[in-house]
């Protein structure tokens, strides 16, 4: 008894025109293809690239790109930028995907229950968002970077302890106008648990805005972990990431600006990449967000 | 317009009450929690701290500890900086206008321009500037802070010799054409991402208002094209952009932080920064605590203008 069944034949109509719809998207399918080959190259190419991301030769430091088979040069330990660009990658995905993943898990369960539950429960939830929105993202992430110790795990959940109200914000107000609909009345009038009509009626048909939403925690969550990571309280070296990359760079700006000028690209592509599929989802699934 | 400022400020009261929740919480988890000061100090025994958390009132039930700290936030004894024993609210004090003066002239060059590119953008749009404002505004918004002004010492600094790479002014020459002269990259820099975000709100807004019928019965009276936009369509898309302000807040004082760091500008972010990396706790919880007032005080701001320039509103 899902909607599907509640509007017979809608599934899938719906489905081939969103795709149809994605497809005739081009900066959606941009982005698409930007994020499968970056994947790729992050996580099969250290295999091919003739240096190790974490091998430090002090005789070859600084080494500009293109010279002796360092096709992005080399860093103040002589470690060959190209690998690391693309570990870093790797972590760096890596992190926002995992911190995506818990901030959509987190949002969609506290705007559900916030949506269906409504009264003091959904008050004292929604009032939460609110206070946790109230931080300024990155003040939030440093004070708790610097009271906890700043492991790949860790800066992963800070990340998506800070990310989670928008998508709660979306799922509330999405759950609360599903929640009066005849499908939802008519899984309560069947005896359904509420944990039922939550999970397996209300949450399927707002899957739309949350896929939206979490393509576009991913483009955040790639920023707020470079933000951190370029201030030294993210991932620490020698595990590269796009970030920390750029955290020593500032000083070597005039002598070796490569340093900081490649990664930063990498992040923007990253980035760019994923809000231009974040954009062509909207357009697709017909979610309307008042963001942007 | 009583009832209307009664309501908003009930909902701040519950606001501050969960912000400083979450602090409390925060400042819990810091290791040593409130006794980080003086875990630092090696001539504290085991003994003397436990004496201390008897002092302290560390060993009372939790919810007490908690409105005691709540208590003294009301108070204005935000405690002392570890550094050097100045009052935290003082410190603060200290780095505001570096802070607000950035803020203030990042916010009005992100307004000009995006509600410029906005209102273009609606004027004209499906044209080639609309497109190319729309995937600019995407690449924008998705440019790193600190590596879009790496990119600007570099270009701007190092290679051209136009601007300063950083500080707010040159020693011994502060004027306030040196001022302005620092001000330049900065606020650039920290204007990026809003431009890209008040471009995209006013070509909606403006997209709005253009439909209603009211710019119709203008366009009927006769009324020049120039006359309808600047009178009838922009002031009244300019409206919700009142509260827009409010909520870019958040993400300003964000930006703020890292345009501080990246040109060593000596405000509120480089502070907390700062404090950080010496371990003084008090001025990171009170800096914390200072930005989330901040906001929530900027968006009543913001309510307050509306509701007063909008009558729909305090009249709801």
């Amino acid at each position: 008894m899902t909607a599907v069944a509640a509007n017979p034949g809608q599934g899938r109509w719906w489905r081939n025109r969103a795709v149809r719809r994605f497809a005739n998207h081009r900066l959606a399918l941009l982005g698409f293809t930007m994020i499968s080959l970056l994947t790729i190259t992050c996580f099969i190419g250290p295999y091919f690239l003739p240096h190790d991301p974490l091998y430090i030769d002090l005789s070859v430091r600084f080494t500009p790109p293109l010279v002796d088979g360092y096709y992005f040069g080399t860093d103040p330990l002589g470690r060959d930028i190209a690998a690391r660009l693309l570990m870093a990658g790797s972590v760096s995905l890596l992190v926002a995907f995992s911190a995506m993943l818990m901030s959509i898990m987190l949002g969609t369960l506290v705007g559900l229950i916030a949506g269906y539950r409504g009264g003091w429960v959904g008050a004292v939830l929604m009032r939460t968002v609110d206070g946790f929105l109230a931080f300024p993202s990155i003040f939030l992430l440093l004070a708790l970077a610097a009271a906890l110790k700043p492991t790949p795990m860790m800066v992963t959940i800070i990340i998506a302890i800070t990310g989670w109200m928008e998508v709660a914000r979306i799922v509330e107000a999405e759950v609360r106008s599903l929640r009066e609909r005849e499908f939802v009345q008519a899984g309560r009038m069947l005896g359904l648990s509420g944990a039922h009509i939550m999970f397996r009626e209300i949450l399927p048909n707002a899957m739309g805005p949350i896929i939206v939403a979490a393509t576009l925690t991913v483009a955040r969550a790639i920023l707020l972990e470079a933000y951190i990571s370029f201030l030294g309280y993210g991932i620490q070296p020698p595990l590269p990431s796009w970030g920390n990359m750029l955290g020593g760079a500032q000083q070597y700006l005039a002598s070796a600006p490569w340093l900081a000028i490649i990664p930063g690209l990498a992040i923007t592509i990253a980035v760019t990449s994923f809000n231009f599929v974040g954009d062509g989802l909207r357009d697709a699934l017909d979610v309307r967000d008042d963001r942007l | 317009m009583l009832r209307f400022l009664l309501n908003r400020i009930t909902q701040i009261v519950v606001l501050l009450i969960i912000v400083s929740i979450i602090g409390f919480f925060i400042l819990n988890l810091i290791p040593g929690g409130p006794l980080a000061q003086y875990a630092l100090d090696p001539g504290m025994t085991q003994d003397d701290i436990e004496r201390l958390k008897e002092q302290l009132g560390l060993n009372r039930p939790i919810y007490v500890q908690y409105l005691d700290w709540a208590w003294r936030l009301v108070r204005g004894d935000w405690g002392h900086s570890f550094r050097d024993g100045a009052p935290v609210l003082d410190v603060i004090g200290g780095h505001m206008f570096a802070t607000l003066l950035l803020m203030g002239t990042s916010t009005a060059i992100a307004i000009a321009v995006g509600t410029w590119v906005g209102i273009r953008g609606a004027t004209h749009r499906y044209s080639t500037f609309d497109h190319v404002a729309t995937i600019g505004a995407m690449i924008a918004l998705s440019i790193p802070t600190f590596w879009f002004g790496l990119v600007g010492i570099y270009i701007f600094s190092l290679q051209l010799g136009w601007l300063p790479a950083g500080n707010m002014y040159t020693v011994g020459e502060e004027s306030v054409l040196d001022y302005l002269h620092h001000l330049i990259m900065p606020s650039i820099v920290l204007a990026l991402v809003h431009i890209a975000v008040w471009s995209r709100y006013m070509r909606t807004a403006t997209l709005d208002v253009i439909n209603q019928d009211f710019v119709k019965t203008a366009r009927a009276k006769g009324l020049s094209e120039r006359r309808i936009l600047m009178k009838h369509v922009v002031g009244n898309a300019l409206l919700p952009m009142i509260t827009l302000a409010g909520m870019q807040l958040p993400s300003l004082l964000t930006g703020a932080l890292v345009t501080e760091t990246v040109f060593t500008w000596p405000g509120m972010g480089r502070l907390f920064l700062d404090s950080i990396s010496y371990g003084d706790y008090p001025v990171v919880m009170g800096l914390l605590m200072f930005s989330a007032i901040l906001v929530i005080f900027g968006n009543l701001l913001a309510d307050i203008a509306v509701a007063i320039v909008d009558p729909r509103i305090r009249l709801s």
